[in-house]
């Protein structure tokens, strides 16, 4: 499937040989290629839309770079355009505020929040030094509490003694309170996994958003996800308010489609990059990497990078 | 509350009442591939659709009816449900999947209905890696009121596998459930360790494992093509439970997964409590995925 591209963008730009600039109707005939390529690599249909229109303006008038193909370069036009639609920066999380600051994961059933909260407070405490407390609100998933409370031990970062009963927003304040009393610089808040068409639940994350101010809201999204990591995004932003996202699973080998999706829609950086169980494997997000996933073309991109 | 399915609303968009020319097409591919049904049969389905239509006037209603029939007849001969052999005894049933996908409750809820069809059930918590994997699957045991097989954390998976097996037959337990870790089908060293299970238990008794079920996640995209295809190759996989069709994705990757493996789909997950689980029904499917009431 990943060659096909680059051969059936060969195909189209076989008459146009190596000189001149692209042509329209070529680059038309070769966006609708693309397009499909998005499309299998689980890029949002409204954002494939919106990038083929974007990258169809810049490649019309184009010259054609000597050393490569009129296809090649299509290419690499379209690989940069994802570049930058994925995030250039490099953004951390904003921990500039008063101690301390609480950071809240958010996100659906099953899609990392409670090891990506372990691997992110690992970081702060041993990269960043921070002094970091978790705490897990998650009263409805079986043993939640205690999934986070061992992977504190494994880590050495402190969670939030459990007290049963308690509800999500009781445990938020109580966390805050801990976090004010014992000096912590950080309050790590894991959430139970819902559903964005869910208003319940979605009602009980807002209401612990407006107990604690988070600075940071994390969206934490699987990787693998398909065409509804839009409505996914959307929503959690839009209901929520989220501040960054972290892909899990980009250990997978997806095509990774969910990225560019979520970043279309909301704007907001991925912050993070899970690339395994274990709690070291979190990364910081490369979107060059994932552009060259998306289109399946990394070496055709580093090809003409060279021209 | 249930959103509307994004197919239906787009149709209702296109045809107020409108010709199938190559715009609507197109379109109506477009719509299709949003709820995951990939490229290939997003435009398998839209060329049947024209096949004796094209160029003709056609309503919102009748394509969503035509869409919904051809999804029909691609689900129909997978819609199988997981049936419990009285020959076997134990039945073992083993759950695999990539992470998160909802093997465990999965599991829980299975337990529940087979317990509740009066038949005797056991777990073993096979997830020996995961933080707290064990106590989940013991609060589902409990609140099924089913036997749990644990070994500590870390423990190998086969060799807790082969010990629940052999509690399972002494006890004469019509029905065991086997949990795995999660794992994506790229690891290849963790697919090795679930390959050596399935031996495991297969030397343990004959014709084990009855079923090898893989869970999908439904808001998962055209890499569950690729799941099913590389379980299916190390681990036997005989059938597909797809959870959390209660949220907005409709889980079109089925479809591709039928098209393409034939492989029997025996219940979806709805929920996350314990009577949260249907079994699979062609048509059912076929209209939430386009839309129809
Ligand atoms: N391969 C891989 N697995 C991951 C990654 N991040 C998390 N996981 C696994 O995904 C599964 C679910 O992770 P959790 O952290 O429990 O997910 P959650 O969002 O807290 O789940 P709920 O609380 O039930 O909503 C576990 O098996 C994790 O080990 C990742 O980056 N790569
Ligand atoms: N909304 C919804 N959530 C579900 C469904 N099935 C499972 N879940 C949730 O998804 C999350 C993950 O489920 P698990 O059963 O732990 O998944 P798993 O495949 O065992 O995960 P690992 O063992 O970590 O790989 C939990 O929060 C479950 O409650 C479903 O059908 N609908
Ligand atoms: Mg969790
Ligand atoms: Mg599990």
């Amino acid at each position: 499937m990943f060659d096909s591209l680059s051969d059936r963008l060969g195909g189209i730009f076989d008459g146009l040989k190596r000189k001149g600039a692209l042509k329209e109707a070529h680059v038309t005939e070769a966006l609708r290629e693309v397009r499909v390529a998005l499309l299998e690599a689980d890029v949002a249909l409204p954002v494939v839309k919106d990038f083929v229109a974007k990258v169809k303006e810049k490649a019309i008038g184009q010259e054609v770079l000597k050393s490569v193909t009129p296809g090649q370069q299509v290419i690499k036009i379209v690989n940069d355009e994802l570049v930058a639609m994925l995030g250039a920066e490099q953004s951390g999380l904003n921990l500039l505020g008063v101690p301390p600051v609480a950071v809240l994961m958010v996100g659906l059933q099953g899609s990392g929040k409670t090891t990506s909260t372990a691997k992110i407070a690992k970081r702060l405490t041993e990269k960043d030094g921070k002094k970091v407390l978790m705490a897990s609100l998650d009263v409805r998933r079986p043993a939640a509490q205690e999934q986070l409370k061992i992977l504190g031990e494994q880590t050495g970062v402190k969670t939030l003694p459990i007290i049963a009963g308690q509800q999500p927003v009781e445990i938020a304040k109580r966390a805050m309170e801990a976090g004010r009393l014992q000096g912590f610089d950080v309050v790590m808040l894991d959430t139970a996994g819902r559903l964005h068409v869910d208003a319940s639940l979605m009602a009980e994350v807002i209401a612990v958003r407006d107990a604690t101010s988070p600075l940071e809201t994390i969206l934490v999204a699987d990787s693998l996800t398909g065409q509804d990591a839009v409505n996914v995004a959307k929503e959690f932003d839009a209901q929520v308010g989220i501040t960054g996202v972290a892909l899990t699973r980009m250990d997978g080998d997806g095509r990774g489609g969910a990225a560019l999706s979520m970043r279309a829609v909301t704007g907001k950086p991925i912050k993070f990059a899970g690339t395994g169980e274990k709690m070291e494997a979190l990364e910081d997000f490369h979107p060059e990497r994932v552009a060259s996933r998306i289109l399946g073309m990394g070496d055709v991109v580093s090809l003409v990078e060279k021209a | 509350k249930k959103s509307t399915s994004a197919i239906s609303d787009g149709i209702t968009g296109i045809f107020t009442t409108a010709k199938l020319d190559d715009d609507t097409l197109e379109e109506l591919e477009d719509l299709l591939i949003t709820s995951d049904l990939g490229v290939g049969v997003a435009s398998k389905l839209t060329a049947a659709l024209s096949q004796g239509r094209y160029n003709k006037e056609i309503s919102g209603e009748e394509v969503k009816a035509v869409l919904a029939e051809e999804i029909e007849a691609i689900l129909k001969p997978v819609a199988k449900p997981l049936v419990i052999d009285p020959a076997n005894k134990p039945h073992v049933i083993l759950m695999a999947g990539v992470n998160g996908a909802g093997k465990t409750t999965t599991i829980g809820k299975l337990a529940k209905k087979f317990r509740d069809e009066g038949k005797s059930v056991m777990l073993a918590a096979g997830d020996t890696f995961r933080a707290a994997a064990v106590e989940q699957l013991t609060v589902w045991g409990e609140r099924v009121g089913v036997p749990v097989i644990t070994k500590e954390i870390g423990s190998d998976a086969a060799a807790l596998a082969y010990e629940a097996m052999e509690r399972a037959i002494n006890d004469g337990t019509d029905v065991l459930l086997i949990d795995t870790a999660g794992r994506l089908q790229n690891r290849d060293e963790l697919m090795a360790e679930l390959a050596k299970v399935v031996r495991v238990i297969n030397k343990k008794l004959d014709g084990a494992p009855h079923d090898t079920v893989i869970v999908l996640d439904a808001t998962t995209g055209q890499n569950a093509v690729h799941q099913v295809e590389v379980f299916s190759r190390i681990a036997n996989i005989s059938g597909i439970v797809m959870t959390k069709l209660d949220g907005s994705a409709r889980g079109g990757v089925l479809v591709a997964c039928a098209e393409k493996f034939g492989m029997p789909v025996h219940a979806i997950g709805v929920g996350e409590a314990i009577e949260d689980l249907q079994p699979f029904d062609a048509r059912d499917f076929a209209k939430a995925l386009v839309g129809i009431e």
